[in-house]
């Protein structure tokens, strides 16, 4: 749980750029290196560099306008960078984009599609453009579509057309899949059930990458997530790491049973600062912070009442390194 | 195996035979779009179809012009009406899905498949095309079948001149279609563009009865020239080379503008 005050916005002159490398061993499926967007006088993608491997789920996040659906434009060749180079799967997307039309995915932010069509009918003409598609029973049952088929797009609720069309990125059989705000504008209930579809597909195979300004997702689905502000990578970790260090770690909150010396919990490896808040004692560190400072208690005697764990999350990464209160809610627009 | 050798079979260019196929797929879906929302199809067709028979009922409509040659009333309305349908469909149905799709993101969307967004456009075009020349023989045989009008006397003459009339208007529903900004925009400037096009075309007044300065601009307006190609066709034999030169003129004009505006977002 996020603490209250760490919600408030934390401006730091210089937030840190921590850059986790994509996992050794396996062959990048995106690789992004230097690459800039400008529109007239605006900087939307500034020296953003990421790599991606084969079979990740890869976040990014920030918030709206920071350049992350220009970022991912460029990747697919929507857009040429002005500056910048964009391989996926080794393949350039604009001189290769044929093959890369074949076997990358693309699913974008507010796609609509003729309101008098069907489903199947919608899902049978995209198939026929590729080589080797996907079965559609398969695909319609995965995305628990198959009652729809023979529906219009019109009378789609707002969860199954995202669907449809995260079935429209995937009907090639990709081996890569960009997929921009996937759960804007869905309920809860729908949002996680797509998630579960995402770690599904991952599971055959797939690599994502998936743009979205929702937090929870990110910490739920993303291997890697590159948090991008103002045009640039502010920061690339796995979701726990950067939580981590988004506070130096977590927060321990309890009422001991009697006084105790503070050099007690001070010198313990784990603990990094301790605060007295009235009665109770508030100790921040990392590691196995609960468990060292209940042990060292109980071997002076002394009992922990009233314990609370905080934890730092994503968010409060996020507020660190950008000094933005991400909106939380936007996802339930 | 690999997933190197996977991307080089996928590196051959697809059969002829799947690519076919596959522009059969977005005809059909396009074909399934026009049926379902028929109300362009009620335009170029229906209302032809409606006006021939009232002109073709009422008696006034079959005395022959005074001082023309022995040309009479509804003969002179057939070819003004074949030709309204064909500008009611290019000016509104041709356009209208094709901003709507770039408006909708559905041009953008199919620019990241295998498939290019002009797909989409030359689909279009196939369907409008069977809906303009079905809407086309029905009047024209209506005419002559049901209300007495003169089978025509070049037939040649007559399918030259409605491919190039056809080819003319479907150059400028596409130049519509790259200049106008939002679906609802396509309603506005064809609405605005069918007045002067079928005033030139003769709907009020019919070219026979045109004052000769009118009559001189209506040759060079595509609609008149249309007219003029399509009457002589059916009056005279096969038309002269001036309406129909126009009629290639305005295809090409509308066609090189419509290429160099249109924007695919």
């Amino acid at each position: 749980m996020a603490t209250l005050e760490s919600a408030a916005p934390l401006l730091e002159s210089t937030a840190p750029l921590v850059e986790a490398p994509a996992p050794a061993g396996r062959r990048p499926a995106v690789e992004v290196a230097h690459l800039r967007k400008i529109y007239g006088s605006l900087v939307a993608v500034d020296d953003v560099s990421f790599t991606v491997a084969e079979g990740e789920i890869f976040g990014i996040l920030g918030p709206n306008g920071a350049g992350k659906t220009t970022a991912i434009e460029c990747a697919i060749g929507l857009r040429r960078p002005d500056a910048g180079t964009i391989r996926l799967l080794g393949l350039d997307p604009h001189a290769d984009q044929d093959q890369v039309h074949e076997i990358v995915g693309v699913q974008l932010q507010s796609g609509v599609l003729p309101a008098k069509l069907r489903v199947g009918e919608i899902l049978e003409e995209y198939r026929s453009f590729y080589r080797d598609p996907a079965d559609m029973d398969d695909l319609l049952d995965v995305l628990g579509l198959s009652a729809k088929r023979g529906d219009y797009y019109r009378s789609l609720s707002g969860g199954q057309r995202q669907r449809l069309s995260v079935a429209l990125a995937l009907i090639g059989q990709p081996r890569l899949a960009f997929l921009d705000e996937m759960t804007t504008g869905l309920d809860p209930q729908a949002r996680r059930d797509t998630w579960e579809l995402i770690e599904r597909i991952r599971d055959r195979g797939v690599t994502i990458v998936l743009v979205t300004h929702f937090m929870e997702e990110a910490e739920r689905l993303c291997d890697r997530v590159a948090l991008i502000d103002h045009g640039r990578v502010v920061a690339l970790d796995t979701p726990a790491r950067l939580a981590a260090q988004a506070r130096g770690g977590k927060t321990v909150r309890f009422l001991p049973s009697g006084p105790f010396d503070d050099r007690l919990l001070t010198g313990l490896a784990e603990v990094s600062r301790i605060e007295h808040d009235g009665q109770h004692v508030v100790v921040t560190g990392t590691g196995e912070l609960v468990n060292a400072v209940i042990l060292a208690l109980h071997a002076a005697g002394v009992t922990a009442r009233d314990v609370r764990l905080d934890s730092s999350n994503l968010e409060d990464a996020f507020v660190k390194l950008t000094g933005k209160n991400l909106n939380k809610e936007g996802a339930l627009a | 195996m690999s997933s190197l050798s996977l991307s080089l079979s996928r590196a051959r260019p697809r059969p002829r035979t799947a690519r076919a196929a596959a522009f059969g797929q977005v005809v059909l879906n396009e074909a399934r779009l026009v049926r379902r929302q028929p109300v362009n199809m009620i335009g170029s067709i229906g209302l032809p179809v409606v006006l021939i028979v009232i002109f073709g009922e009422l008696p006034s409509f079959h005395q022959s012009l005074p001082g023309y040659g022995g040309l009479i009333l509804f003969d002179a309305y057939v070819p003004i009406i074949m030709v309204l349908g064909l500008t009611m469909l290019t000016l509104l149905g041709l356009p209208g899905p094709l901003v709507s799709y770039r408006e909708l993101g559905i041009l953008r969307r199919l620019s990241t498949t295998p498939v290019p967004p002009s797909w989409l456009l030359a689909a279009q075009v196939v369907v409008q095309l069977c809906i303009a020349l079905t809407g086309l023989a029905i009047v024209n045989i209506t005419s002559v079948v049901a209300f007495g009008a003169p089978v025509p006397k070049s037939v040649g003459g007559l399918a030259l001149s409605c491919l190039l009339a056809i080819g003319g208007l479907f150059a400028l529903g596409l130049l519509i279609a790259a200049l106008a900004p939002t679906a609802s925009s396509v309603n506005a400037i064809g609405r605005l563009a069918l007045i002067p096009l079928m005033f030139f075309a003769g709907l009020w007044l019919p070219r026979a009865l045109m004052p000769a300065v009118l009559q001189d601009i209506s040759n060079y307006t595509p609609l008149g020239a249309a007219v003029q190609a399509i009457q002589d066709s059916v009056q005279t034999g096969f038309p002269p080379a001036a309406p129909l030169l126009v009629l290639a003129g305005y295809t090409l004009v509308f066609a090189f503008l419509a290429r160099r505006f249109f924007r695919w977002e």
